[in-house]
């Protein structure tokens, strides 16, 4: 508390200060098939925040991440990190910047072992030596393929080539990581992993963008919701505000169901329990809020 | 007599593995019946997939012992055309399974059922069939390579659906759906069951999609059998967690509340159906 404002805890990204915000202005993008993807998107994230993307199959999901890499250019609008338009931003510089794990793996896996696959994206951004070895290693072992290091990626299966994907833009360290689907095809401990990753890069003060289906992933473990349907943001908030029975019909509009603890809370006249703790929590509040009444002590 | 898809003692080894990827599975797929596959990663569900499809080994070699026979006909002797009408099967990963040779899905959905030899007539009744049953319709004219991930997996599903064979073996058809093309494949997949009598094989991580839909359910560990038995008394069975199986939602929230010492009322189990 003497050292406040030290920036002695955030090595790795120097400062939160080097996070850029992003912001989206009126964004639209089309395939050149004429397939209208976006339109007219509009979205802000603070440096810092973990925002989870929710919404219909082809509703835009990925096609709006891959505008913050520069991987696409938007048709019409402008993507902004730190108020910079990312066109004028040189590619080998976003890649700094933006670390993209995609959907599908296979798309993004071809070396010939995993510890080569790791140290790709480091090794582009210039990092050698033994800070190269620490940073395959930690991402490795933050996603449970520590044992693996030498084996061949195409002989993972495919639950653990996509925990392979993430382990690669983990070791680009980048202050943005972004997240396509990274909970599908995992087993519990797979999505605990994946939860932990994103727990500790929030935490580093690092921006965090997921887009998901597992709708409890996405209430345990980001702090804001942008549900999206047909190209567009439809709405935006806290999971206990997008999971709440008031947006329930937006949501559904959307083909998107709250978790089912979002459901028994508001089942149960509770309020807003998003989350299957806040859920026991509330549960555990009326219990003892009406022994408390019964006993007087309230 | 000898209907359904029976596996006896069956072990797998992959060409070249040390060791077996399955080892002594028992399992019974009726006709009509949907049988769901939880486990960990790589506890051998897509191995399982594989075997009871017959791809393995006839397609991709390895040594296969014990048995397993798709109505009464050991798949090691069978040549793998005719085991693709026996039994169809979805890859976990919809994007091997698209051809990439077609310019529509109408036409990706149709290469199956051409290649058949069925007449035209029956190709395109098979096609908007197959389409209609994962609501698909409307993707008909696009380009498969130009889909999101998960409407190319409802393309991957509705191309084995076309081929509408006695049986279906599906690797986490869902994997990539929203909730709601989630739902939607799950009840297709009872409806499919239930009308055409179709027995489904059905590999899922989304334990709520067993519990809707799942007659039985086997839980692998290792390439063996860890559990087995009706779907709700497996996906209630506590040994689940430990066996890297997420319990279904309703499971979940009746031990958390039990376990932070509260009553599980009647009101609450209303509340989760």
């Amino acid at each position: 508390m003497t050292a406040a404002g030290s920036p002695a805890g955030s090595a790795a990204w120097g400062s939160t200060a080097a996070v850029p915000s992003i912001e989206l202005e009126v964004v639209s993008f089309a395939y050149p098939d004429g397939t209208r993807a976006l339109s007219d998107v509009g979205l802000r994230i603070e440096a810092g925040e973990s925002v989870a993307i929710v919404g219909q199959n082809g509703s835009g999901k990925s096609t709006l991440v891959r505008h913050l890499n520069g991987l696409l250019r938007p048709t019409a609008g402008r993507v902004l990190l730190d108020g910079r338009d990312v066109r004028r931003i040189h590619v080998a510089r976003l890649a700094g910047l933006v670390g993209l794990a995609f959907q599908n793996p296979d798309r993004q896996l071809f070396a010939s072992r995993v510890s080569a696959e790791v140290a790709f994206g480091p090794r582009n951004l210039g990092i050698r030596g033994p800070e190269l070895d620490e940073r395959v290693q930690a991402a490795l072992a933050d996603t449970g393929l520590g044992a693996e290091a030498a084996t061949n990626p195409y002989d993972l299966g495919y639950s653990r080539r996509k925990l392979l994907a993430l382990a690669s833009v983990l070791a680009m360290r980048t202050p943005i990581l972004v997240l396509d689907e990274p909970t599908t095809g995992q087993d519990a401990r797979g999505v605990a992993r994946v939860r932990d990753v994103v727990a500790r890069a929030a935490g580093e003060g690092r921006t965090v963008i997921a887009i998901s289906h597992d709708m409890r992933f996405v209430a345990e473990s980001f702090r804001r919701v942008v549900v999206m349907r047909e190209g567009r943001v439809v709405l935006a908030g806290a999971p206990d505000v997008v999971f709440g029975e008031a947006a329930w019909p937006e949501l559904g509009a959307a083909y998107l169901e709250p978790p089912l603890a979002a459901v028994a809370g508001a089942r149960l006249g509770l309020g807003a329990t998003p989350t299957e703790s806040a859920f026991v929590t509330a549960v555990g509040r009326r219990r003892g809020g009406a022994t408390a009444g019964g006993a007087g002590a309230e | 007599m000898s209907a359904g898809l029976v596996l006896a003692g069956a072990s797998y080894r992959y060409a070249g593995a040390l060791g077996a990827a399955l080892a002594a599975v028992d399992l019974r797929l009726e006709p009509g019946r949907v049988v769901g596959v939880a486990g960990a990663n790589e506890s051998g569900k897509s191995t399982l997939c594989l075997v009871v499809a017959g791809l393995a080994p006839s397609v991709i070699g390895g040594r296969l012992d014990g048995s397993v026979r798709i109505d009464g006909v050991e798949t090691a002797a069978t040549r793998p055309h005719e085991l693709a009408q026996r039994c169809g099967l979805l890859f976990q990963n919809a994007s091997t399974q698209l051809s990439n040779t077609t310019a529509t899905v109408l036409e990706e959905v149709a290469f199956g059922p051409c290649n058949l030899g069925l007449p035209a007539a029956e190709v395109v009744e098979r096609v908007w069939w197959a389409l209609r049953a994962v609501g698909i319709e409307p993707l008909a004219p696009r380009d498969p390579a130009r889909l999101s991930g998960g409407q190319g997996q409802l393309v991957a599903l509705a191309s084995v659906l076309a081929l509408r064979p006695s049986y279906l073996v599906l690797d986490e058809p869902t994997s990539e759906l929203d909730p709601a093309g989630t739902r939607l494949v799950a009840e297709a997949l009872a409806r499919i069951a239930g009308e055409t009598g179709a027995g489904i094989l059905l590999v899922e991580h989304k334990t709520e999609v067993l519990a809707h839909i799942a007659d039985d359910v086997v839980v692998l560990e290792r390439g063996t059998v860890a559990l087995s038995g009706p779907a709700a008394e497996v996906l209630a069975d506590p040994r689940l967690v430990e066996l890297g199986v997420e319990p279904p939602a309703q499971v979940r929230l009746e031990r958390a509340v039990r376990a932070a010492g509260l009553e599980w009322s009647a009101a609450l189990a209303e509340a989760i159906e």
